[in-house]
């Protein structure tokens, strides 16, 4: 459990100011320019120290991720990029911290953007997040009046300049390069790697993706040091992160919280446990809709980490609880997640463009039970077709949750297969028993 | 250089090239169908997945990854074989399969790698992607159901065409490739697209459910629509021309062709001349073959040779030229021409009417300045390498001549001689630009030629060219440009008038008492003097040949064996694809059978020995296809007359689509013109 003093984001319900003057009565922005003036080496090596992961789902180790950028100036600029296109189903983090404590994603933006010798830096806010748009903005108006970005950040010779950008609402412009594509002007549409974006990014130049969570972190780890948010969860687990609980719950709620809490212990306490009680669960789906869904068996007993989850087949993701009790049809629920990643798909690559259409229709056909028992090993099949096949991860994703739901809920589906058929005799063929027994028959 | 290994064949290969690529050296085959060598990596299709020793499992996609010094590739793994079979059923569920009635059934990529990597039945059991119908214009036929979204004819249309109307509309499943908004494609180079489009999708409209590739009798020719000289494939079934696609030649075309190279083979079986006709009592009549000779014989035995001309048209093999030019030497005649837009060329040296740099050259120039040309129109493969050299780094082009979209960024530096003049005296930014580049390349239109003052055009330009360091011994930078496929093959065996003799301005209003036209329609017909008496020998009826008093049928570039050069000086063969139709003959064996009808006997009886008479009249002729670029030897320029004047130049094509009597019959050109055509102002009402 994480005690009060532990938490970074003290604002995340929005009780409190969100602007400047209670930004900084929250202790933003204070000796920011000390945490600078570390320079670019210490900054890295801290963040390695905290063992931070990104926060937008791939949990990719921060430190690691900013130490591959060039480490010396060249001609072309280096580019910091906030991703704030959060649209994986389940999460909604980064709207509260770009609500709630945009000062603070400032600040980690200032620090970031030493660390990779970067001096602009876009917030790619996605289309929907109109009022977030806003509060960022004028966090950014208030910060430029107040000296704190812009030229001379904080009085320490930095420059440094943030600009929104906002996205038209695709899903896979949350993807780092295709939501670089996006601001460059282009469709929103992944791109090959290699290059990776550190040599070859943003217009060309060395580039780095974060999400929002992650940077908006930086500053209180930087202040309260790395070892201490190391300390926070088990070793290795990096630190704590904010939960977003929702689904069958008594109440959804966005929770920081340390890495490595039980499921069950951080639904009952913080989210008021399962609607009906913890027997009525019937799966959990751990990280957002790309997550493969763990059923309840495994949800009684799993910890929330890293670790634990990939034992399990499973992942953090971005931290999204989406909780599911027994009133609703699984098989309808994955043909409708298998919905929203055909219509998000971008068309660019073969297996995902297809892939994730015939996904969704076997699922439609499943939900009716109209389908034979073998097309379940079929969609196991197309879902080991498409993963590892495409340019980026959304087909990935796609092909987790189908996979997820054939490993762990077979039983389901073909218990839906057999009341269809059940239900579907061809007219003319003798009843069920009679046909398996002829001679009873007689 | 990298050293790599495939499969256990070790190769190297350049540093940076891909996996593909290196694969490709060591012969092994990748399956693929969105990378294609000549446009940039999309690497969407996922089918040329290969595996690196190194990381057993772990798959790469051949087009998008460059390879490293030592790596080890693997394509006939079973993750890899795996990883094919899945993507090439991906690619099959939402595919029509309707190959029995498909175009490209029998040279479809898809098809080729479904027998490799398909299974025999289907998986899928859904419904199947249909997609709605497109209309790019008259060339290319779409049945966008087909289509594997590979995007090659994107990239084709932005990178190599230079013309960005085609797009992926929409996302995912419902991604379509379309114009916007339903416009046809204005590119010359748009049949390509159906050779580019890897299945069914784009194909060639007017060839659609003509035929099967296999029925096809293919015969490698040359191009004669404009003076580039692609090399191209002539496919025919029986008696029949079906359909004309491009050859690989990296020197000429690399793989392209241009539209009315492909597309204006109707022409070929429409308004053909198949029979002798003979004008009697003002009436053309048909005749046979010694009637035709008769007639011509009664009225050339008298006359005396200044009253013979002849006037070759721009379609016309060197073979058939030689041979009337060899005809008329017998009468003492040497009133010749070949051009019939009268553009001023001095012949005395080869270089003063060639495109010297080569075509291939183009990629080395750095700067280029076009004069009384529109490269784009007037030929369009040649234009796409200046397009290809301008993609690979900035390269600063002007142009002195009207304004047109090139495809590439130009800039117009004025509309005469006056801007020529100018930069001649250095005045002016290009002069600047022109003045600085190491191989400055100029181009020469015959829109700046075929004027009165056009002589001084030319010499003005070789005077530029030699100012701005274009003419050294190892950059040859003067490159004039010809639109007619005869032309320099003409000049090269001297089919022009020798000072003193007669040029087509002078054959006119009575200017001769007997013209032979050699297929030649582009010049005011109707000045042709009351009383001449007009032989015309050709393929088509078309301008002249309704004036002409003799008409003789002449075999079309697919149906006789002919020289033609290119603009480059490149000596090249068209080859008969198909018999001529009717009474039709070959045009040099057509002179050589009045020439004996006539008693004056020409000195050769078969094809060997016009080649021989060829190698004599001028020692090109004796290599095919070569041609060495090399610098200039000698900087002293063409013969200089007469002043510069003031007005504009014009561009010789006005309509890309019909320019000669084939493509004039053609309909598709026809329907090409008329969709292209400048839309008339809307009328107020």
């Amino acid at each position: 459990m994480l005690s009060d003093q532990d938490r970074m984001f003290t604002n995340l319900y929005g009780l409190h100011d969100p602007f400047l003057a209670g930004a900084r009565a929250r202790g933003d922005w204070d000796g920011t320019a000390a945490v600078m003036a570390r320079g670019q080496e210490a900054i890295i090596a801290e963040m390695k120290v905290s063992g931070l992961r990104g926060r937008g789902g791939a949990l990719f180790p921060t430190g690691i991720k900013w130490a591959i950028m060039p480490k010396v100036d060249t001609p072309i600029p280096n580019y910091l990029v906030i991703n704030a296109d959060e649209g994986e189903p389940g999460t909604c983090k980064d709207r509260d911290i770009l609500r709630h404590e945009p000062h603070k994603l400032l600040e980690g933006a200032l620090i970031s953007s030493v660390a990779i010798r970067a001096h602009v830096c876009y917030v790619y806010i996605r289309g929907e997040f109109h009022a977030e748009a806003e509060a960022v903005q004028r966090a950014i108006d208030e910060a430029y009046a107040a000296g704190l970005i812009g030229k001379n950040a904080c009085g320490t010779g930095w420059d440094f300049d943030v600009y929104i950008h906002r996205g038209g609402g695709a899903y896979v412009c949350g993807e780092q390069t295709a939501l670089l594509e996006s601001i460059e002007g282009k469709k929103g549409m992944p791109r090959q790697r290699p290059p990776s974006s550190a040599t070859v990014g943003l217009y060309g130049c060395p580039t780095r993706v974060n999400n929002v969570e992650t940077v908006a972190a930086v500053p209180v780890i930087m202040k309260r040091g790395g070892a201490w948010f190391a300390g926070l969860s088990a070793p290795k687990e990096g630190g704590s992160k904010i939960f977003c609980i929702s689904g069958h719950v008594n109440k959804p709620c966005n929770v920081e919280e340390a890495l490595g809490i039980s499921l069950r212990e951080l639904i009952e306490t913080y989210a008021g446990g399962v609607r009906g009680g913890w027997d009525n669960l019937q799966a959990v789906i751990p990280g957002g809709v790309s997550v493969p869904v763990l059923p309840k068996h495994v949800c009684d007993t799993v910890t929330l980490d890293f670790d634990a989850l990939k034992e399990v087949k499973a992942s953090l993701g971005t931290g999204a609880i989406i909780v599911i009790d027994k009133s609703v049809d699984l098989i309808d629920t994955f043909a409708r997640i298998e919905h929203f990643f055909m219509f998000e798909s971008c068309g660019q690559c073969t297996p995902c463009r297809e892939g994730t259409g015939w996904m969704m229709r076997i699922l439609k056909r499943m939900t009716e039970g109209r389908a034979e028992p073998e097309e379940i090993d079929l969609l196991d099949s197309v879902t080991r077709q498409i993963k590892g096949y495409t340019i980026c991860s959304l087909g990935d994703a796609a092909a987790q949750a189908a996979g997820g739901l054939v490993r762990n809920f077979r039983p389901l589906i073909e218990e839906r297969i057999a009341q269809y058929k059940a239900g579907h005799r061809e007219p003319g063929a003798t009843s069920g028993r009679a046909a398996a027994n002829p001679v009873a028959a007689e | 250089m990298a050293k790599v290994t495939v499969d256990g064949i070790a190769v190297e290969v350049p540093d940076g090239c891909n996996t593909l690529q290196a694969c490709e050296a060591a012969g092994v085959e990748v399956p693929r169908f969105c990378y294609h060598e000549r446009l940039s990596i999309a690497g969407n299709c996922r089918m040329c997945s290969v595996e690196n020793a190194k990381y057993p499992g772990r798959l790469v996609t051949a087009c998008v990854t460059p390879v490293r010094d030592g790596m080890e590739i693997l394509t006939d793994t079973p993750a890899v074989k795996a990883a094919r079979h899945g993507m090439l059923e991906f690619l099959l569920i939402n595919h029509p399969l309707d190959c029995p009635i498909c175009d490209q059934g029998g040279e479809c990529d898809l098809q080729d790698e479904a027998v490799a990597y398909g299974r025999d039945y289907s998986r899928f059991s859904e419904s199947k992607r249909a997609v709605r119908e497109k209309d790019f214009g008259p060339l290319v036929g779409t049945a966008m159901t087909r289509c594997i979204q590979c995007t090659r004819c994107v990239r084709f249309c932005a990178e190599i065409a230079g013309v960005p109307e085609l797009g992926a509309f929409g996302r995912g499943e419902a991604m379509e490739i379309d114009t916007y908004v339903n416009h046809p494609l204005s590119s010359e180079l748009s049949g390509n697209l159906a050779d580019i489009c890897p299945v069914g999708a784009l194909t060639a409209k007017p060839y659609a459910f003509v035929a099967r590739s296999w029925e096809l009798r293919k015969t490698d020719s040359t191009d004669v629509f404009d003076a580039v000289g692609t090399s191209i494939r002539v496919d025919s079934r029986g008696p029949e021309v079906l359909r004309v696609v491009p050859r690989l030649n990296e020197d000429v075309n690399e793989e392209w062709l241009a539209d009315k190279g492909r597309f204006a083979i109707d022409g070929l079986k429409r308004r053909r001349l198949d029979i002798c006709w003979v004008r009697r009592n003002g009436k053309l009549e048909r005749a046979t073959w010694p009637e035709a000779a008769a007639a011509i014989e009664a009225r050339i035995s008298r006359l005396d040779g200044s009253r013979i001309g002849a006037v070759a048209g721009d379609l016309v093999d060197v073979e058939t030229m030689l041979a009337l030019k060899d005809l008329l030497a017998s009468y003492g005649s040497v009133n010749l021409d070949c051009r019939q837009d009268g553009a001023a060329v001095d012949a005395s040296r080869r270089d003063f009417y060639l495109f010297n740099p080569t075509i291939a050259g183009i990629e080395q120039a750095d700067a280029v300045l076009v004069v009384g040309a529109n490269p784009r129109r007037e030929a369009p493969v040649l234009n796409a390498r200046i397009r290809k050299r301008w993609m690979k780094s900035n390269l600063p082009v002007g142009v002195i001549g009207p304004e047109a979209d090139l495809t590439y960024p130009s800039q117009a530096i004025g509309s005469g001689p006056e801007t020529l003049a100018a930069l001649l005296d250095g005045r002016g930014d290009f002069a600047e630009v022109l003045k600085k580049a190491e191989r400055p390349l100029i181009i020469v239109g015959q829109g700046a030629l075929a004027r009165p003052d056009g002589t001084a055009v030319l010499a003005a330009c070789w005077k530029l060219a030699a100012a701005c360091g274009a003419l050294t011994p190892e950059w040859h930078g003067f490159a004039m440009l010809h639109t007619a496929a005869a032309r320099v093959g003409a000049l090269d065996i001297g089919f022009l008038p020798k000072p003193g003799a007669k040029g087509l301005p002078e054959m006119l209003h009575g200017g001769v008492d007997l013209l032979w036209l050699l297929g030649a329609d582009e010049f005011d017909v109707g000045a042709i003097g009351k009383d001449t008496f007009v032989v015309y020998q050709g393929s088509h009826g078309d301008r002249a040949a309704a004036r002409a008093d003799v008409i003789l049928p002449q075999a079309a570039y697919t149906e006789q064996d002919g020289t033609y050069v290119n603009t480059e000086g490149r000596v090249q063969r068209a080859r008969a694809a198909v018999q001529p139709p009717g009474e039709a003959r070959e045009g040099w064996k057509i002179l050589r059978g009045i020439s004996a009808y006539v008693q004056k006997p020409l000195p050769y009886d078969d094809a060997a020995a016009v080649r021989e008479r060829l190698a004599a009249a001028n020692a090109v002729f004796a290599r095919y296809g070569v041609l060495e670029r090399g610098g200039c030897a000698d900087q002293a320029g063409p013969a200089a007359a007469g002043a510069l004047n003031g007005a504009p130049f014009v561009p010789p094509i006005a309509n890309y689509y019909q320019t000669d009597p084939i493509s004039r019959a053609s309909p598709t050109m026809a329907e090409c013109a008329r969709v292209h055509a400048p839309q008339p102002a809307p009328v107020a009402e």
